[in-house]
């Protein structure tokens, strides 16, 4: 009876032969709210690139270059807005990295396995913090003593660079970053534990067998055979924190301009989007902020892509290197 | 060496602990009776409370999983069931790319399919927007878990002589459902979260909402609000409303988490 297929109707529809009646209508059903996914994400696309079109049209590329964000003349430019969205999120990596695939070794490597369940628990319970909890925080504790303390202190010690000069303010494109980092704690953290979990133990006792340290091991064996998987972790909290729409809004400063100095005030995409949104009147202010939304969906998109193509290359190699 | 890495896991874990500090030290003088039944008052004034908020958060976010969640599982059904290679890969890939697109965009293309022809904000788009958050989280979930019910439970149920859709509906999906009840919860409990989609979508509202089709205001987009503006009293209640937001949250992620691991396993 059945063709093809081990086992009759485990496999698609055409492979197995006729399916009856009543599983023709599950799958018709099931099938149409799937294709409705793939529908809806076209759609948005779509309205997307709809919606931007006055702005396209009159800026065409040169929207990518121009610095120029100016409501009342109509001229708009997304310079700052992508300088600052890739400031911030690089910014955010920078910190978030280290420490994430530091404590992902400790918790895949040395600690205790229920410290370990117990501890990366907590980390993901970070994970459900809403941004909104993280900007309120980052609003009434953070910036203070970034005003108070980090931001004269860096100051002091670095200020001849161009990158720590200028006022201080308390809000910038580091406070941003530093929130943004404490959000991608958890993703780094969580893929990196499992990356480094999934590294065979004989490589582990390989090593410590030839001799090397248990830090030798760790870091010259188990962490170059989990790279892929870490660099997936890594474009995942890249793709998080580009996005990041609240926790920014409510530090960033809300200044479009391109400036070097990581104390300065700056402008992400998102944030413009949530700031000006509801007040933006004309067709080519709001479609100026649509193609803005276009371009991060593009960038996260790109981001996203990278990591599942990096995910997909772990899985394939298994843990077997070559 | 080593212990650095103890350093840096003792670091991550404890942002957790600060957080909540912070939210309890600031928030909890805050809550009281009254801060749960009155509505807000205008700037200045004391006593305002944030009952519009709670009820309109769980309107939208009821709204929301009304919509998202049938959506979700059922697409999760045809991914582990149904689907054929080419066409299962083309729907994940896609669910996965919903997923990654920013909320403040999916907030972006509620208001061009919803605000704009209706004219106005509502209740409806803010729910719509949140439901294109879960509906990718729920498919992709439900999916993982029915692929993980063991093939013998399948085979068994086919021996039996069920056809396909009776197998599923009365074997493969209750053996999933713990797992897949769990999705729900995290998907729902994040949603309820979210701010972005909210902003030009449900808008706000500093009285009752009396319909689907009227602005609405959220706890989320209270917070903000709230945070931001100039006013001491009102950044005190961002903090009680904060609590309030995150205390519901974690309630919800620990519930979940507790039903995964009590209660009987699959049988192997």
């Amino acid at each position: 009876m059945a063709t093809g297929t081990a086992i009759p109707g485990m496999k698609s529809k055409y492979a197995s032969g006729r399916l009856r009646g009543g599983d023709d209508v599950v799958w018709g059903v099931t099938f149409l709210f799937a294709a409705l996914i793939v529908a809806i994400t076209v759609l948005l696309v779509f309205e997307l690139w709809v919606n931007s079109a006055p702005s396209r049209q009159k800026f065409g590329l040169g929207f990518l270059s121009s610095s120029l964000w100016n409501p009342v003349t109509n001229e708009f430019g997304a310079l700052p807005f992508i300088y600052g969205t890739v400031v911030t999120s690089f910014l955010a990596l920078l910190i978030s990295v280290p420490l994430g695939v530091g404590a992902a070794i400790y918790l895949a490597e040395l600690a205790a396995p229920r410290l370990s369940t117990v501890l990366t628990f907590l980390v993901e319970l970070l994970a459900a913090i809403p941004s909104v909890i993280f900007g309120l925080i980052a609003i009434f504790t953070l910036v203070p003593v970034m005003r108070g303390y980090i931001g004269p202190g860096l100051k002091a010690a670095l200020g001849w660079t161009p990158v720590f000069s200028g006022p201080v303010f308390g809000v910038g494109y580091l406070t941003a970053g530093l929130i943004l980092a404490i959000m991608t704690f958890p993703f780094i953290i969580s893929v990196s534990r499992e990356a480094l979990m999934a590294v065979p133990r004989d490589q582990r006792e390989a090593a410590l067998a030839l001799g090397a340290t248990r830090w030798e091991s760790t870091w010259q064996i188990v962490l170059p055979f989990a790279r892929l998987g870490i660099f997936g972790a890594i474009f995942l909290g890249l793709a998080r924190a580009l996005g990041e729409t609240m926790a920014v809004t409510m530090v960033i400063g809300n200044s479009p301009t391109v400036r070097a100095s990581l104390l300065s005030p700056g402008y992400t995409i998102a944030s413009v989007i949530a700031n000006e949104f509801t007040e933006a009147n004309g067709k080519y202010y709001v479609s100026g902020l649509v193609e803005l939304g276009l371009v991060l969906f593009a960038l996260t998109m790109a981001i996203n892509g990278l990591a599942q193509l990096v995910i997909v290359l772990t899985a394939k190699k298994g843990s077997a290197k070559a | 060496m080593l212990t650095l890495t103890g350093i840096c896991a003792a670091v991550t874990v404890s942002t957790l602990f600060l957080i909540l500090a912070y939210l309890v030290y600031n928030g909890a003088k805050s809550l009281s009776l009254s801060f749960f039944t009155n509505l807000p008052l205008g700037q200045g004034e004391t006593g305002g409370g944030i009952a519009n908020a709670i009820v309109g958060s769980a309107e939208i976010v009821g709204l929301a999983s009304l919509i998202g969640i049938p959506v979700g599982f059922m697409a999760g059904v045809y991914l582990a069931e149904f689907s054929g290679k080419k066409l299962g890969f083309l729907i994940r890939y896609t669910a996965d790319l919903l997923n990654g697109v920013p909320s403040i965009v999916i907030g972006m293309f509620a208001w061009t399919i919803v605000v704009i022809p209706l004219h106005r904000y509502s209740a409806l788009a803010g729910g719509l927007a949140l439901s294109l958050m879960l509906i990718p989280i729920t498919a992709r979930n439900t999916e993982q878990f029915l692929l993980e019910v063991p093939r013998t439970m399948r085979e068994g149920a086919l021996a039996l002589g069920a056809s396909k859709w009776r197998a599923i509906a009365t074997v493969i999906v209750p053996a999933a459902r713990k797992g897949i009840m769990t999705g729900i919860i995290l998907g729902v409990a994040r949603i309820s979260g979210e701010t972005a989609p909210l902003l030009f979508t449900a808008l706000g509202n500093q009285f009752w909402s009396t319909s689907l089709f009227e602005p609405t205001a959220s706890l989320p987009v209270v917070i903000y609000n709230y945070a931001t503006s100039p006013y001491e009293d009102w950044h005190r209640q961002a903090w009680a409303a904060g609590l309030v937001l995150l205390g519901l949250v974690l309630a919800a992620n620990i519930a979940a988490r507790a039903i995964v691991s009590r209660g009987p396993s699959l049988p192997r």
